[in-house]
Parts: structure tokens; C-alpha cells; sequence
């Protein structure tokens, strides 16, 4: 579905993300994971068209993305879920849910999908007029992966739900993610925390200064002596 | 006649006058953080042409109504026009660029404005036709015009309409949208360059209005007239907030108030050696103390954090 080749992103001089290559899956869920200034985000952003490639090229169900103007992406099925959840601050909960709809136009499916984000996220539901700005970090990321999904995506891309929220509040969370995907969503999830990354996804990339330098079987990576000692604190 | 009933009356029409400019400048201003120092040549663009229509149309023999409706119409094409072009030629090739660039094609783009209109007009006040009916209505001891009555009134509904749009509607929350967070608008399918487009257009429809209320109400128009009036609109935004919809309401109102009853009391207050035409001074003070007091405006609420 998702066909990433010698992506390479540069801020000036810098180089970011160094030409890399992966894939995704219909129907798979699949992580990327890697520390602090790996090239994670930047890869996503490049994905999402939030900022110009250096290079390489990325076809979705294949067709090239790369020369896609950003506002068209979602209406092609590609949604993100961007780190540090970018919800729009003074605008309500509804509001911020309208506007993950904004592509579609079908009113009856959006009030529809709107009660099935309330149903995943009931602690929303109670807040609905709320301004977003106001919501805890945990309730912001409901919020960003409920207007992900508000646009009916295809293909859904997360940097670092877990990012700054509790072991609780990471659960809840992952547990949407989980039963999002179970329904047939193909998930990119990117991720800081290996372990829980890699035991809900099934295949599993490890980037490192803008290269990825290992892949596999989730299951397998979760075994790797090099991610444990890595990743994983032991 | 009571001056300050006739002050507060004359103030309500200039402050509506003055909220229709200021609206423009701070829907610029909210949607990309850039102020658009050629809106006050826009009013004073709509200002020539709805008067240049009037002049023609004023011995027609069409009903008076229709003919401020034709000028209206034109004036609002003409000026939406020169919205959306200033915004494509000075300002979208320079969005990444540093803040001062942008400010200094505004101030190109008003010496333009200026020029051209001073080409098609020159250098002469025009004087409005007085097809307008002149009856006065006595209220408390002043005296309100029918046309005042209408300025305040059109200038009310327009703001009630751009409030429901803004805050109601699928292409307000766009604008709501793009203006709190560009990227993240884009990501949900915003095209935001349409949505910046439609700012300026309807933000230099606002100002033909403006435009046309100016010159009716005071019987004249010249093509320098946009340069105070721009100054003092944009006052009133800062006055209220910039970047705040109610708060250029509220700016242009009040500025509108503290001009006229300045201007009623300042021969009173300095015992005769300042006259009513320095009313232009109130203005100035109200943006040195509001710069200096309250930057952020009357209504500076933000919900700071970008979560
Ligand atoms: N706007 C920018 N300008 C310059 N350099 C940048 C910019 N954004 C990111 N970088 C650099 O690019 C590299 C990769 O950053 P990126 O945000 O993609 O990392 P990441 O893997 O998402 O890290 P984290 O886990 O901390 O979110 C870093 O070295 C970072 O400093
Ligand atoms: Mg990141």
C-alpha cells in the first residue's frame, strides 16, 4: 500500500533522513522506531507532505505522493496523527473533530463517525464543547487520533501517541490504536517506546541517524540482543 | 442640542464606519500574522469608485436605492479584485520571507494604489451627489440622519453575518482552522491558499462598504483619504486585539466614541486653543497608550500553548 524509496530529507546542510526504503502492507500495522532525533518525524513529515523530500520517492497505492500539494492527501485516504498531537487549541472538541471531516461532505456519516469517535473515547464525549487548549495531554491525543479518523483514512500515520502520557493513559490509547487496526486499518506507528511498539505491530523497522539499519518480524526485533541493548534497557 | 448625545450619535456612525475597516485588517492578520497596510487604500479605492458611479448614475432617473446598489456592487467588485491581486503579487511570494518584506510591498502596493487612483481621479475632492434624502430625525435632542441610521445599521448586520459565518460555518472554521495552525489545516484537507484568498477578498468587501459610507456621510472623497482612515482603522484593531474578529468590533466602536466626543470637548478642555479638527490626535493617544498599556488589546485572550 505504502511504498517508501530512498527518501531522503535535508533542513539546509543537514541531512535528516538518509535515503531510506520501506514498505507497508495493506491491513498491517507496522513501527518505526529509534531514538531521539533518529529521523522519525521527519520521515512522516515528508510522507504527509508537510515539508519537501531531497529526494527518493513514495507511491501509495501506486501512485507517486511526492508531488502531491498537502490538502489533497487526505481526501486519497492518508491520514496523520502529528507529534505533540496539533490539535487546534480554540476550537471545541466538535469543532476539531468537524475539521478531521473537512475532505468529506457525506453530513449523515460524519454525525455517524462522530458517535463512533465518542464510543472509542467516551472521556471526549463528556467534553464535547470544551476547548481543545484546555484538555489534558492524554485527552489532546484522543482527540488528534479520533480527528484522524473522522476523515475515513485508508492509511494511518502516528508519531509518538504515547509521547509525555502516563502508563494508564498509554494503555487506553493503545488500545484504540490496537482495535482500530484490528478492523482492517493499515497503521505506520511511530514510536520511542520499542517495546510497546513492537509487541502490537507485526513488522517492525529500526532507524538511526536517518538510516534504518534493521527490520524484521516484530516478534523477532522484540528478540534482537542489538535492540534490547538499544532500546530496550537491557 | 445636546453635544454629548449629538457626539456619542456621531461617534457610533464613525466607529461603525471604522469596526468594517478594522475587520479587514485583523482577518489578515489572525489567518497569517502579517498587517496589510494597503486596506486603507482599498476603502479609499471603493470610496472614488461608488461615488464616481453615483456621479453617473445621479441624473439617470433610477430609483436613489438602486443607484447606491449599483455603486455598492461596483465598488465591492473592484475592491475584492484589488484584495485578492495585492495578496497574490505582495504577499504570497513572500510567506517564508522575513516579517519586514512583506511590510514594505504593503507600503509599495498603497503608493501604487494612491498614485493610480490620484491618476484616474485627481488630485481634486469630489464632492458625493446629494441624492440622498435629507431628513433628520430629533432623538433626545440631537439630531440623527436617515443615512447615519443605515450606516450603523448595514455596518451591524455586516458584522453579524461575518461573526456567523466565521464562527458557524464550515468555510469559517477553514479560516479558524489555518489561522491557529496552517499545517495541521492542510493535513485536513484545508487548501489554505484559497482560505487566505477569501480572507482578503472579503476583508476589501468589507472596506468597499466602508468606502462608500465614508463618502456618502461626509460628501466627499479624494484619493488620499485612505491613509488616516487606514491608520485609524488599524488603531482600532490593535485597540481591540488584532487578529480578534469581536475585538475590532468593539476597537472601531470605541475609537468611533472617544474621536467624536474628543473632538466635542477639546475646545472646552484646552479653553479654546485646540479646535475640533485636531479630533485626528485622540486616534494617536489611544494607540501610544494601548501599545504602551495593553498591547495585546482589549479582548488579548489567546490560549497561548500550540499543544
Ligand atoms: N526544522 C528543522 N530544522 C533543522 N533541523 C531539524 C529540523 N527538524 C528536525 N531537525 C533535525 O533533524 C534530525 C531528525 O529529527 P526528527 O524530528 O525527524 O527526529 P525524531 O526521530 O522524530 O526524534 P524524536 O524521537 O525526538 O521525535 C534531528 O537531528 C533534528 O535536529
Ligand atoms: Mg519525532
Amino acid at each position: 500500500m505504502l511504498e517508501v524509496t530512498g527518501l531522503r530529507v535535508a533542513y539546509g546542510g543537514i541531512q535528516a533522513v538518509r535515503g531510506i526504503n520501506f514498505h507497508v502492507n495493506q491491513g498491517e500495522m507496522v513501527a518505526l522506531i529509534g531514538a531521539n532525533g533518529a529521523g522519525k518525524t521527519s520521515t512522516l513529515k515528508a510522507l504527509a507532505r508537510l515539508l519537501n523530500a531531497a529526494g527518493g520517492s513514495v507511491r501509495y497505492c501506486g501512485k507517486e505522493i511526492l508531488n502531491l500539494p498537502p490538502h489533497q492527501l487526505v481526501s486519497a485516504g492518508i491520514a496523520l496523527v502529528p507529534e505533540g498531537r496539533g490539535v487546534f487549541p480554540r476550537m471545541s472538541i466538535v469543532e476539531n473533530l468537524q475539521m478531521g471531516a473537512y475532505s468529506r461532505r457525506d453530513n449523515d456519516g460524519i454525525e455517524a463517525d462522530k458517535e463512533h469517535v465518542f464510543s472509542l473515547f467516551p472521556r471526549l464525549k463528556e467534553r464535547a464543547f470544551q476547548l481543545a487548549g484546555t484538555l489534558s495531554g492524554g485527552e489532546q491525543q484522543m482527540l488528534a487520533i479520533g480527528r484522524a479518523l473522522m476523515s475515513r483514512p485508508k492509511l494511518l500515520l502516528l508519531d509518538e501517541p504515547s509521547m509525555g502520557l502516563a502508563p494508564l493513559m498509554v494503555q487506553k490509547i493503545f488500545e484504540v490504536i490496537c482495535a482500530v487496526a484490528k478492523e482492517g486499518m493499515t497503521v505506520l506507528l511511530i514510536e520511542q517506546n520499542a517495546k510497546l511498539a513492537l509487541e502490537v505491530s507485526q513488522r517492525g523497522y529500526v532507524m538511526e541517524s536517518g538510516e534504518i539499519t534493521l527490520t524484521g518480524e516484530s516478534g523477532a526485533l522484540l528478540e534482537d540482543p542489538k535492540v534490547r541493548a538499544a532500546y530496550l534497557g537491557e | 442640542m445636546d453635544i454629548f448625545i449629538q457626539q456619542i450619535i456621531n461617534g457610533l456612525v464613525l466607529g461603525s464606519i471604522y469596526a468594517l475597516v478594522a475587520l479587514g485588517y485583523t482577518m489578515v492578520y489572525g489567518i497569517m500574522g502579517l498587517i496589510n497596510f494597503a486596506h486603507g487604500e482599498v476603502v479609499m479605492i471603493g470610496a472614488m469608485v461608488a461615488l464616481s458611479v453615483v456621479k453617473a448614475l445621479a441624473a439617470s432617473g433610477l430609483p436613489v436605492f438602486a443607484v447606491i446598489l449599483i455603486a455598492l456592487a461596483a465598488a465591492a467588485l473592484v475592491c475584492m479584485a484589488i484584495g485578492f491581486s495585492v495578496e497574490r503579487i505582495a504577499y504570497r511570494p513572500l510567506r517564508r520571507a522575513h516579517k519586514l518584506a512583506p511590510l514594505i510591498t504593503a507600503i509599495g502596493i498603497s503608493i501604487i494604489l494612491q498614485h493610480t487612483a490620484m491618476l484616474v481621479w485627481g488630485r481634486n475632492y469630489h464632492a458625493f451627489p446629494p441624492i440622498l434624502p435629507a431628513s433628520a430625525h430629533e432623538i433626545f435632542g440631537a439630531t440623527i440622519t436617515s443615512l447615519q441610521v443605515a450606516i450603523v445599521l448595514i455596518a451591524g448586520l455586516m458584522m453579524a453575518g461575518l461573526m456567523v459565518l466565521i464562527n458557524h460555518t464550515r468555510f469559517g472554521r477553514a479560516m479558524r482552522a489555518t489561522s491557529e495552525n496552517p499545517q495541521i489545516a492542510q493535513l485536513m484537507g484545508v487548501d489554505i491558499n484559497k482560505i487566505i484568498s477569501a480572507t482578503f477578498v472579503i476583508g476589501s468587501a468589507l472596506a468597499a462598504v466602508a468606502g462608500l459610507m465614508v463618502s456618502a456621510n461626509y460628501s466627499i472623497a479624494h484619493y488620499y483619504m485612505g491613509f488616516m482612515l487606514g491608520l485609524k482603522a488599524f488603531t482600532a484593531a490593535v485597540l481591540g486585539g488584532i487578529g480578534n474578529i469581536a475585538g475590532a468590533v468593539l476597537g472601531g466602536i470605541l475609537l468611533g466614541l472617544i474621536e467624536a466626543l474628543g473632538a466635542g470637548y477639546i475646545g472646552d478642555l484646552t479653553g479654546g486653543f485646540l479646535g475640533s479638527h485636531y479630533q485626528d490626535i485622540f486616534a494617536f493617544f489611544v494607540l501610544i497608550g494601548v501599545l504602551i498599556f495593553r498591547p495585546s488589546g482589549l479582548i488579548g485572550e489567546r490560549v497561548s500553548e500550540r499543544a
